[in-house]
């Protein structure tokens, strides 16, 4: 356990230091023309090659597959590095990281960018933590947990006990593979974002729509006859007032998912944003001198954006339960409805 | 010196940050709902399945050990009952035995009393019997005295008949009269 606990802290500590020095060393190559916004964007975009560092005259980088879908042609694969420093391949060129076609053709790009190369090896990474954790549970049935298993267990209850018992109530047990798998998936994919080098996932708003979107689904398809009764004749409401109340219900719908979208989305980049921009004062100033305060501050950011990883995993899981909560909830009897029974009750009680 | 440097985002359009890419999309998708099938299948399911196990297990455990305390209770109580129970017992034999004795002496008391009794009566009676068959004799004995005095003078005396009968009734008399 105490050894678990001490690599643990050697991951996550891993990626002060060494961005740190990532970052420094990728810009002490250009520094006459340091551009620090472009920097960061460059940190926290998509790129469809993985450029690790730059020393003063290399830079190391691994191409990625290029899959480009040209309405009327054929599927395209190739590596991006015949796009590498803006040339053309097949009529197809990168401008700003978009794929374009040269004939200015409609191009759709499903190449494995950094994003979706990370987003595989992370998923490959929760495939063999989670598998073994699951065997683990099979082998020593009925047995006290150990190793990984009784790391994650814990967590795992968390999730089932304080999340979805109390936010779905007695259908919870169907949600809790997505809960789950949502919960580690963004856990996982921010603290490896907080690593050297890699992508920015969960801070890709490509991604958290996807999630969104699952979310909405889950909690479309789920929802019982109670929860659009509540937006179409929101109980207590007068009929008059419904004309405003059933857009305002329906955009609820859909902006519920949307906040889920744009929370995860910012926080991470914003995270990122604030580290490197604090990294990047040492350039701007050109001065050694600010670099203890510039490492304090990215330092303190990072150790921040660590709390803030799981944070925001478990709230984009606390909420997705409570919308899918609100999607099942049976009728309940609230305020207006007693006030009404109330009504009811009182001229026959004087007959 | 922070005006040599240009630190605006207008370089690479900041739209790009906030528009998602199709690409990325179809990737996650994809991969999300691989990874989402795989984990509930071979992770999430043995996982809460074995904690749902294990936590009816512990809560059986832990009823199973309240019942038995419960029985344990019931067991003593009925123990005490059943001691109880012996003891009430005990005192009943104990008092009916006492009074099952004492009865049998009053009923010897009274046999031996009301036997004394009898061989009183009979006693008595057979001492009644002997004095009047001791009384009869005597008459007779007596009678027998009478009829032999009165042989004697008879036989010396015949001459005055009329004197000796006389004397005869008067002794009679007294002697009935004895």
């Amino acid at each position: 356990m105490k050894r678990l606990f001490i690599a643990l802290f050697w991951i996550l500590s891993l990626p002060v230091f060494a961005q740190h020095t990532a970052d420094t060393m990728t810009e002490a190559s250009d520094s006459e023309a340091f551009k620090p916004g472009e920097m960061i964007l460059h940190h926290i975009g998509d790129s469809h090659e993985w450029h690790w560092f730059s020393t003063d005259n290399n830079h190391f980088t691994t191409y990625l597959p290029i899959i480009a879908f040209q309405p009327g042609k054929s599927v395209e694969v190739f590596s991006s590095k015949h796009l590498a420093e803006g040339e053309t391949y097949n009529g197809l060129k990168l401008e700003h990281e978009h794929l374009v076609a040269e004939d200015g053709g409609k191009v759709y790009d499903f190449s494995l960018t950094k994003n979706a190369f990370a987003l595989l090896l992370s998923s490959v990474l929760m495939l063999i933590l989670f598998i073994s954790v699951g065997n683990g549970f099979k082998k020593r049935h009925g047995q006290a947990p150990r190793g990984l298993q009784s790391f994650f267990e814990p967590i795992i209850i968390f999730v089932r006990d304080e999340v979805a018992k109390k936010s779905i109530g007695p259908k919870y047990e169907k949600y809790m593979p997505y809960l789950l798998t949502v919960f580690f998936f963004i856990w996982f994919n921010n603290l490896l974002g907080l690593t050297p080098g890699a992508a920015n996932l969960t801070g890709n708003i490509a991604v958290t729509f996807t999630l969104a979107a699952m979310t909405l689904l889950i909690t479309l398809f789920s929802s019982n006859k109670n929860y659009w009764a509540h937006i179409f004749a929101t109980p207590g409401v007068p009929k008059p007032l419904l004309i405003i109340m059933i857009p305002v219900e329906l955009i609820g719908v859909v902006v519920k998912p949307f906040s889920l979208m744009v929370r995860l989305f910012a926080n991470m980049t914003a995270g990122h944003i604030v580290t490197l921009s604090f990294i990047s004062l040492i350039f701007i100033f050109r001065s050694l001198a600010i670099s203890p305060a510039s490492l304090a501050f990215g330092l303190f950011i990072n150790i921040l954006e660590l709390l803030v990883a799981i944070l925001q995993a478990y709230i984009f899981t606390l909420l997705t339960a409570m919308y899918i909560g609100g999607a099942v909830e049976e009728h309940h009897h609230d305020e207006a409805d007693y006030q009404m029974e109330g009504d009811h009750i009182a001229p026959t009680a004087a007959h | 010196m922070l005006t040599q440097y240009d630190v605006s985002l207008t370089d690479d359009p900041p739209m790009n940050l906030v528009t998602p890419e199709l690409g990325l999309i179809f990737w996650q998708t994809v991969i999300f709902l691989i990874v989402l099938f795989l984990l509930a299948k071979f992770a999430w399911r043995p996982i809460l399945s074995s904690l749902k196990e294990r936590e009816t297990s512990i809560e059986n455990a832990l009823r199973m050990a309240d019942q038995a305390k419960l029985e344990m209770q019931q067991l003593k109580a009925s123990n005490e009952k059943l001691l109880a129970e012996a003891r009430l017992e005990r005192d009943r034999i104990l008092k009916e035995a006492s009074a099952v004795a004492t009865q049998h002496i009053e009923e010897a008391k009274n046999k031996a009393t009301e036997e004394g009794n009898r061989m009183i009566t009979q006693a008595r009676e057979a001492i009644q019997q002997e004095k009047n068959m001791a009384l009869a004799e005597v008459k007779n004995t007596a009678a027998q005295l009478s009829i032999d005095v009165a042989e004697r003078i008879l036989r010396r005396e015949l001459t005055d008949a009329p004197a000796q009968q006389q004397l005869v009734d008067s002794y009679l008399k007294e002697v009935k009269l004895n």
